[in-house]
């Protein structure tokens, strides 16, 4: 049953002349974990924002077609009832934190504040969520005082704390040195398990080979690939488009044309690297 | 124009102990590239060469300036450097004005301005945009706007923080462009960075550092492949010199030109 359902969605930002997203039709299942991949400017943030309410709610402009998450339309909702199903971690920290609070632990705890939950439930939930993100530690600093690796946990626990039922994630590791991004991937593959539907934008390919059920190309904001994760990443469209494609994938193709790599496949993780070449 | 660090130690008002005694030299024209994890020290230590910051003990040259002697705006005229944020460094109504900005500030003479700026615009790609205001750009061109006012003043030596965070892979092969021809100008560049693969494939010379100090300083051949000491600063190898290594290689490889090179033998 899908949770996200998108019909023929085509928006303008105010101001500008040409749509950013052109007659967009995506369908995301319950649970389903989906990676967004495209180059900048195809418009995978809008996307976002468009799941997450923002867009048209926030950002005004021209949206036509319907966008519905959990059975509600977007333009018919509030964005305060929105923000129940549906948490955005933005792509830069700097422009979520509230600047209302002045620790971390209170910058956390800012969405369950506004949307009435008990005290000591809140507090619970602001805890185990800076666990679960490694940020215990940093309760008390300023989220001003934070490197951008630290400053996006603390945007990422500020939406996991919210419990959205489909959780939109904007380049959430893109401040973040390899082994910050190793453990936030496990705590967002942890949500999916739990059940949670994770939309998410990334550029680092392994990681959505290994995590994601399901993969999309974006393209001039339209969806030009849509399959499994090895489908998708190893497409010659992709390289034709300009899009970004693992190391893996780009040597294995330049190492076929010399015949060099005997699988049909490409490979688009290490492992699956390593394989192919010991043939 | 040599870059020298000596005993160079640097605390924080907070108390955090950012830098615990450095001492490295950069020799003109080299290209460096900075890794290390979250935390490591990495923009303190960068935010000396320019005297935004000032040592706690130890000192820093830029060729035979102090940066405890000269003013911020002095330095500037030998250190350019990029912020990791465009939107930190960017507020003129259009390109053009933005990337005249520096070499006028810096008391360049009318024409030489306008000839920095034009180079500058070349290097970036952007001499279509010289009318355009910078935040009408999508975030990428605003990037290489961030850039382009920093080549502008022709600096010798030019710092980058995380050049490649958010650009997509066209973008990264526009700015490694960038790095080839300030290299060709016989700049001296120094670049922080996460994206291993972009450092293993732009930068001969690359600098780990953990918990204020510099744990491997080499060629990048040399350092790329010592997989257990860059695990301590949470770095990974480049995912070419992973696979080689898997794959039995004897030389560490790191790019897709020596991996290929590996393969056939």
């Amino acid at each position: 049953m899908a949770i996200v359902n998108l019909q023929n969605v085509t928006y303008k930002y105010p101001l500008t002349d040409s749509p950013v997203l052109q007659n967009l039709n995506l369908q995301v299942n319950e649970g389903e974990f989906v990676a967004v991949v495209g180059p900048n400017g195809a418009g995978k943030s809008t996307l976002c924002y468009t799941i997450a309410g923002f867009v048209p709610h926030f950002f005004k402009g021209e949206l036509t077609g319907t966008v519905e998450v959990a059975g509600n339309e977007s333009s018919k909702s509030s964005l305060h009832e929105w923000v129940l199903n549906v948490g955005l971690a933005f792509q830069n920290p700097f422009n979520q934190i509230s600047g209302a609070k002045y620790t971390v632990f209170e910058e956390i705890a800012f969405g369950l504040e506004n949307t009435g939950v008990p005290r000591d439930e809140m507090k619970g939930r602001v805890e185990e969520g800076m666990k679960l993100t490694g940020i215990s530690d940093l309760a008390d600093r300023s989220p001003y005082s934070l490197s951008g690796g630290q400053q996006q946990r603390v945007a990422l626990t500020s939406i996991l704390v919210m419990q959205p039922k489909v959780l939109v994630l904007d380049e959430p590791t893109s401040q973040m040195d390899p082994i910050g991004t190793r453990e936030v991937f496990g705590v967002i593959r942890t949500m999916a398990e739990r059940g949670m539907t994770v939309i998410l934008v990334e550029h680092k390919m392994e990681w959505i080979a290994r995590f994601a059920d399901r993969v999309l190309a974006l393209h001039e904001g339209q969806i030009i690939l849509d399959g499994k994760p090895r489908e998708v990443l190893t497409s010659d469209l992709l390289v034709e488009k300009g899009f970004g494609i693992s190391r893996y994938t780009s040597v294995a193709r330049k190492a076929k044309a010399m015949g060099l790599w005997k699988n049909n496949e490409l490979p688009v993780t290490l492992d699956e690297a390593v394989e192919g070449f010991k043939k | 124009m040599r870059v020298e660090i000596k005993d160079l130690q640097f605390s924080y008002p907070t108390g955090v102990q950012a830098l615990l005694g450095v001492s490295l030299n950069i020799e003109s024209g080299e290209q460096v590239a900075i890794v290390g994890q979250n935390g490591a020290g990495k923009t303190t230590l960068v935010k000396h060469l320019n005297g935004l910051l000032q040592p706690a003990s130890g000192y820093v040259r830029i060729g035979d300036w102090d940066t405890k002697e000269h003013s911020v705006a002095k330095m500037a005229k030998r250190v350019g450097y990029v912020f990791q944020n465009p939107d930190e460094q960017l507020f003129s109504k259009n390109v053009g004005a933005e990337v005249a900005f520096g070499p006028k500030n810096l008391g360049f003479h009318a024409e030489q301005v306008q000839g920095q700026v034009k180079d500058a615009l070349a290097m970036t790609e952007l001499s279509d945009k010289t009318e355009t205001n910078p935040y009408d750009l999508s975030p990428t061109w605003r990037k290489m706007v961030a850039i382009a006012s920093i080549i502008a003043m022709d600096t010798p030596i030019v710092i980058f923080d995380e050049p490649t965070t958010g650009q997509d892979a066209t973008n990264i092969a526009r700015i490694a462009n960038v790095i080839k021809m300030l290299r060709e100008h016989g700049k001296t560049v120094i670049t922080i960075t996460h994206d291993i693969d972009f450092c293993a494939e732009n930068f001969e010379r690359v600098l780990a550092m953990s918990q204020g100090q510099v744990l491997l300083d080499g060629k990048a051949n040399d350092i790329l492949g010592q997989e257990d000491i860059l695990a301590t600063t949470y770095v990974d190898p480049p995912q070419l010199t992973r696979l080689g290594k898997r794959l039995g290689f004897e030389k560490t490889v790191r790019n897709e030109e020596e991996f290929l090179s590996a393969l056939k033998k």
